[in-house]
């Protein structure tokens, strides 16, 4: 298809680049042909602190099923550190950094210009970042300024203009094209393995700064700090719900076997309503995506909000007192029964 | 500080308890005979607007509560809905049966909303759970170019038109402060919304709905995502019970979980 679109329509091609240079519009893009022999993704890779999120990776990963160059973005105070780590991300081309500290906290109003500005500057066709609390507060505004229908939480991609995304919590697969010049894509984390580092080695080059205020400032944060494995990316997760009955018995059963497995901690809606576990923790359509090796729900009944945040996980397990819970419908392996007496007697012998 | 003016936009959709059917010619979700409600976020964005009244918690008081929602006839069912649990008024933009409109153009639709109506706070769902999308409330801060606070969990005000927003981040949650004309988008933790009385279901048969069409707002729908498909998630196969622990460990390390 490239070679074929290289050969037949050169002439054409070379005037819609030069187009492109030359007019900030995006409609500049109009040929299919073109857009195929143009397509070039930038992956927005998030950081915190000076460290890089290497979930953000996925991005890359994803763009680069998509085809064409892959580009990455960063922006913070002294990105330099991120970008070069970045830089080593295989798959990737060139990073795309800007330095200032106006964007450590991904405030939308002035990071969404930002990425307006590197977007038009770098004539890229698709722009692709997680759909994390960040990608999700920023990318409808950066599909809004560009006039693009965002494309939310991909989990596959088909071809450079067809995705694939849950809808209805997870009930339904929609198959979706685009006739957008320029796709703003959300993708799911757990759908794409991130891009490896220490492949790679891509030049860093400094994005332009369109240095717009942000209508809103960032006060404080409060991060619940754990030592456990990020619930997001963990290999396994034991997850409790109302079934545990009080915070402190949740904690008393829950983190043992969460140690004994070196298994991240979820919860369902229930369980965090009722205060036995931190927000951040809550597994399901309103909560965390995650798909683990292995999801062990503990007193979760299995309401199809929850399923929808880990009926991908490659083996479920579940313990529940009631036989009819639909949890066991979906579990490769259930057992009946009290999960105070069997939660502790399964840690002891896991531990042996 | 400035009266507030809010505008909280609805959605009528695929009650959050039904368990979706794609229908026989994979082109969606069965939808004819099903029940049907208030997004789940929306009515979070109505209680909190009723609160902010009531609690009197803005410095300026609240001047009105206006409801929109942009589809069939009996989306008016949920404007009454949202009236009767304490908004002033509606308006319904009327949108053919399954002619959905994609988030864009709702946010295009907003941001005229907003101007008629001289809104200087618009309180939206963070997501509508038929279409999962999640973008409606930052697209249409970022064509107002106002600042925007999503996923709240909290909402303050303060003096001189401040708004302090405490948001659901990944690992917890963070503030945000921003000042009038803004845009918020709910969380679940933000509040827990009432249940319409009688009496106020009565009540808000009077209150006034007014019918507008897509044109009256100057846009068309123009769809930019064409559905070629929509299928049934791959089935998970339940794998049966075991009688106790042992056999639990036994499975999982069949499976190669453990």
């Amino acid at each position: 298809m490239l070679c074929t679109a290289r050969r037949v329509i050169p002439h054409q091609l070379r005037r819609q680049i030069a187009q492109a240079t030359t007019t900030t519009s995006p409609s500049a893009f109009l040929s299919p042909a073109a857009l195929r022999r143009l397509a070039s993704t930038l992956a927005i890779l998030e950081q915190r602190e000076g460290k890089l999120n290497h979930g953000s990776l996925s991005a890359i990963a994803a763009a680069q099923k998509i085809g064409g160059s892959v580009h990455g973005f960063v922006a913070g105070s002294s990105i330099k550190p991120v970008a070069e780590e970045a830089a080593t991300a295989e798959g990737v081309e060139k990073i795309i950094a800007v330095d200032s500290g106006a964007y450590d906290k991904g405030l939308a109003e002035n990071f969404a210009p930002l990425l307006v500005e590197n977007i038009k500057k770098g004539g890229y066709t698709h722009v692709i970042a997680g759909h994390t609390a960040f990608g999700k507060n920023l990318m409808p505004r950066v599909a809004a300024l560009l006039d693009s229908q965002q494309i939310s939480d991909i989990t596959a991609v088909e071809s450079e203009n067809t995705f694939v995304r849950p809808i209805y919590a997870g009930n339904a697969i929609a198959t979706v094209e685009s006739s957008d010049p320029i796709k703003i894509i959300t993708i799911r984390g757990t759908a794409f393995a991130p891009a490896e580092l220490g492949k790679g080695s891509a030049a860093v080059e400094d994005g332009v700064d369109p240095k717009v205020e942000s209508q809103t400032e960032w006060v404080s944060e409060d991060l619940a700090k754990s030592d456990r494995p990020d619930l997001a990316t963990a290999g396994k997760v034991v997850s409790g719900g109302r079934g545990l009955k009080s915070k402190e018995e949740f904690d008393k059963v829950m983190q043992p076997l969460a140690d004994t497995l070196g298994a991240a901690i979820g919860a369902s809606r229930a369980a965090v309503d009722s205060g036995y576990a931190d927000n951040s923790l809550q597994v399901g359509q309103t909560g965390k995506v995650v798909a683990p090796q292995l999801y062990m729900a503990v007193g979760i009944s299995g309401a199809i909000q929850h399923l929808a945040g880990m009926k991908d996980s490659k083996v479920i397990a579940a313990i529940n007192k009631d036989a009819d819970a639909p949890i066991f419908q979906v579990a490769d392996v259930g057992l009946v029964g009290d999960l105070f007496e069997k939660v502790p007697e399964l840690t002891e012998k896991l531990k042996k | 500080m400035s009266a507030l003016r809010i505008l909280v936009p609805v959605k009528r959709v695929i009650d959050y308890a039904v368990k979706p059917r794609v229908n026989k010619a994979q082109t969606g979700v069965e939808t004819a005979g099903v029940k049907h409600s208030m997004n789940p976020f929306d009515e979070l964005s109505i209680e909190e607007s009723v609160r902010i009244r009531e609690k009197k918690t803005a410095p300026g008081g609240v001047e009105d509560i206006c409801v929109i929602s942009a589809g069939p006839t009996k989306a008016q069912d949920v404007l009454r809905t949202a009236m009767a649990m304490g908004a002033d008024r509606a308006i319904h933009v009327d949108v053919k049966e399954g002619e959905d409109l994609e988030p864009l153009t709702v946010a295009k639709l907003l941001k005229k909303a907003a101007e008629n109506e001289k809104s200087n706070l618009v309180i939206l769902g963070k997501q509508s759970i038929d279409d999962d999308a999640g973008q409606t409330g930052q697209m249409l801060a970022g064509l107002l170019g106002w600042g925007q606070a999503t996923q709240a969990s909290k909402v303050e005000f303060g003096e001189g038109d401040s708004v302090s927003v405490t948001r659901e981040v990944d690992g917890g949650v963070e503030t945000v402060r921003g000042k009038l004309p803004m845009v918020v988008t709910t969380d679940l933790r933000l509040n827990e919304p009432r249940y319409a009385s009688l009496p106020n279901i009565m009540k808000a048969k009077k209150k006034p709905l007014e019918k507008k069409t897509l044109g009256d707002f100057g846009v068309e729908n123009q769809r930019r995502l064409k559905v070629l498909k929509v299928t049934e998630p791959a089935p998970r196969q339940g794998g049966g019970k075991v009688e106790d622990v042992d056999g639990l460990v036994a499975k999982l390390k069949e499976l190669g979980a453990i």
